[in-house]
């Protein structure tokens, strides 16, 4: 299964560092999130880009959970020479993770 | 005291659309309506605007959104708060007074703050520290072009209790344009950490315009929004413990949901029960979002906590100048010429390899975005080259995005569409300024 089926994700940045929720649909999901999704492997999934650490952030309460990925945009929206400099999209590809 | 505030929110970003605020005027019941339009490098774009004209520097479509929104906030009573003022807020309040002027709007009152500006403070203190990097400010030393901090509530207060109609600034932090009527309108003491971090929940939460009220979610059999084309921007309805909830107007597009509101809550927010403004460390870990009826969001449980003594300041560098090419290939074997095509221009561009920094060639439409794929992705029907680096020389920028376009004679088949850019790149990076550092002004303008 894909996190896409089970959850929805928004993506925002701060100079070189990208923060990623990913909220359940169903409150029931969130366990199953909190288990699969770790900082670890969200750093892997995502090591390409050159990210460094990840802090994961939980929100039992509204299902969801909010990623930190630092060194994630290559150098930030301000200097990148990326086409994404935001960073944008990542969280749509954070839903193609299988879990 | 009121029994209750209704704050909207008029605009996400600096080229924010217009009409869903006017209606918001027209129809909302608002006491107040904020509209946030500056991002982190906008304002040092804009001081570079500044020095080349002293007149210039602030928000492009400030008079555009003066002209339509004056006479709606006369009529209706509502107190607009705007960062629109960018790089020169005492010039865009001159130039607001003279559309309010035209109008024959009289006996408004328009309020610049200023005090956000702190290049002479920031040259001349050596020893901070780029956040970022680590590295010390000093060595970006002359390509240094802007200094802003991020001002809270304060100077917005002072302009409140002066009864102004229009509040214009350069920097100050998002929330604060939100915060500081809901702190206003019932009397909250600057010092109430726990009102002051919900307020600061309902600014943020609102900062980013129709981003909590259904834009930037829909997701087409998945998240579906109503409407989207014509999504609502939201509002507020404050009570004076902080608590509140999220709508939109009757009769718009969009939505507005715990999905939507979450969404929003996690925004570039960091760590959730630290959120740093110059107001308050704001506390969104507890926070409950409940929802009864259509398109209302409940929001309770936020928090607060004393903020740091310091600043943080944008800091604007000049960082060289970015070159850009694109060139699309389709059809039959599109990937594979695309591909060669970049090889081509990568070996044309080895005799100035050591003057680009970060080199990009990619393929819009396969591997341009995200984490990489590896070869699992299937072959598109098109894709689009893309060449980017930057450079400290302005003509191997150019040559960058030239080498690109030479694609057409040149290069493999059948390339087209081709676009080129040359950009000279301003860069930002923050540090942090004692806040005894730093004072804030409040001029008035009245009409």
């Amino acid at each position: 299964m894909k996190l896409y089926e089970i959850a929805h994700s928004r993506t925002g940045d701060k100079g070189n560092i990208s923060n990623i929720s990913l909220i359940a649909y169903d409150p029931t999901d969130f366990e199953l999130l909190r288990e699969r999704v770790t900082a670890s492997r969200v750093r892997e999934f995502f090591s390409s880009l050159g990210v460094t650490e990840v802090r994961r952030y939980e929100l039992p309460q509204l299902g969801a959970l909010n990623f930190v990925l630092h060194n994630a945009l290559a150098g930030g929206v301000t200097s990148a020479t990326t086409l994404d400099k935001h960073g944008k999209t990542l969280g749509s590809f954070l839903l193609e993770m299988e879990i | 005291m009121s029994d209750s505030l209704r704050i909207g929110s008029g605009a996400g970003y600096a080229g924010d659309r217009l009409e869903p605020a006017l209606e918001l005027m027209e129809r909302g019941r608002l006491d107040f309506i904020g509209f946030e339009c500056l991002a982190e490098r906008t304002i040092a774009l804009a001081q570079r605007e500044r020095d080349r004209d002293p007149k210039a520097g602030y928000n492009p479509m400030l008079a555009y959104r003066m002209e339509h929104l004056l006479p709606l906030a006369r009529k209706h009573g509502i107190g607009v708060l705007t960062n629109m003022g960018a790089a020169n807020p005492a010039g865009a309040a001159a130039k607001t007074a003279g559309i309010a002027t035209k109008q024959g709007l009289r006996g408004m009152r328009i309020a610049a703050v200023t005090g956000d500006d702190v290049l002479e403070q920031v040259r001349n203190r050596p020893g901070l520290k780029i956040l970022e990097t680590g590295m010390a400010l000093e060595s970006l030393g002359s390509r240094i072009v802007s200094a802003n901090a991020y001002l809270g509530v304060a100077p917005l207060l002072e302009a409140l209790r002066h009864k102004a109609d229009v509040i214009i600034t350069g920097r100050v932090a998002d929330p604060a344009l939100f915060l500081a009527p809901i702190m206003h309108a019932f009397g909250w003491d600057i010092s109430d950490y726990q009102r002051l971090g919900r307020g600061t929940l309902v600014g943020h939460l609102l900062e980013c315009a129709a981003q909590v009220s259904g834009g930037y979610f829909a997701d087409p059999g998945r998240k579906d929004v109503p409407e989207l084309w014509r999504v609502g921007f939201p509002f507020a309805e404050v009570y004076p413990d902080g608590n509140g909830f999220i709508s939109k107007l009757e009769g718009t597009g969009g939505q507005v949901s715990t999905a939507t509101v979450t969404e929003q809550l996690l925004y570039e927010i960091h760590d959730p029960a630290a959120y740093l403004t110059p107001d308050c460390t704001a506390d969104f870990s507890g926070v409950h979002l409940h929802s009864e009826k259509t398109d209302e969001v409940a929001f309770s449980g936020a928090g607060g906590s004393p903020p740091t003594d310091t600043y943080k300041v944008s800091v604007g560098y000049r960082n060289g100048y970015l070159g850009e090419g694109q060139i699309s290939y389709g059809g039959a074997n599109c990937l594979d010429r695309a591909r060669l095509a970049g090889e081509v221009v990568r070996r044309w561009l080895e005799p100035v390899a050591g003057s680009i920094a970060d080199l990009r060639i990619d393929l819009i439409g396969y591997d341009s975005l995200g984490p990489s794929a590896g070869n699992r992705s299937p072959a598109p029907r098109e894709v689009r080259l893309r060449v980017a680096g930057r450079s400290e020389d302005p003509e191997v920028a150019r040559r960058i995005a030239n080498e690109v376009e030479a694609l057409y004679t040149n290069g493999p088949a059948g390339g087209g569409g081709a676009s080129k850019r040359v950009e000279e790149l301003i860069s930002v990076a923050s540090v942090l300024l004692p806040k005894s550092e730093v004072a804030h002004t409040v001029k008035y303008m009245e009409t």
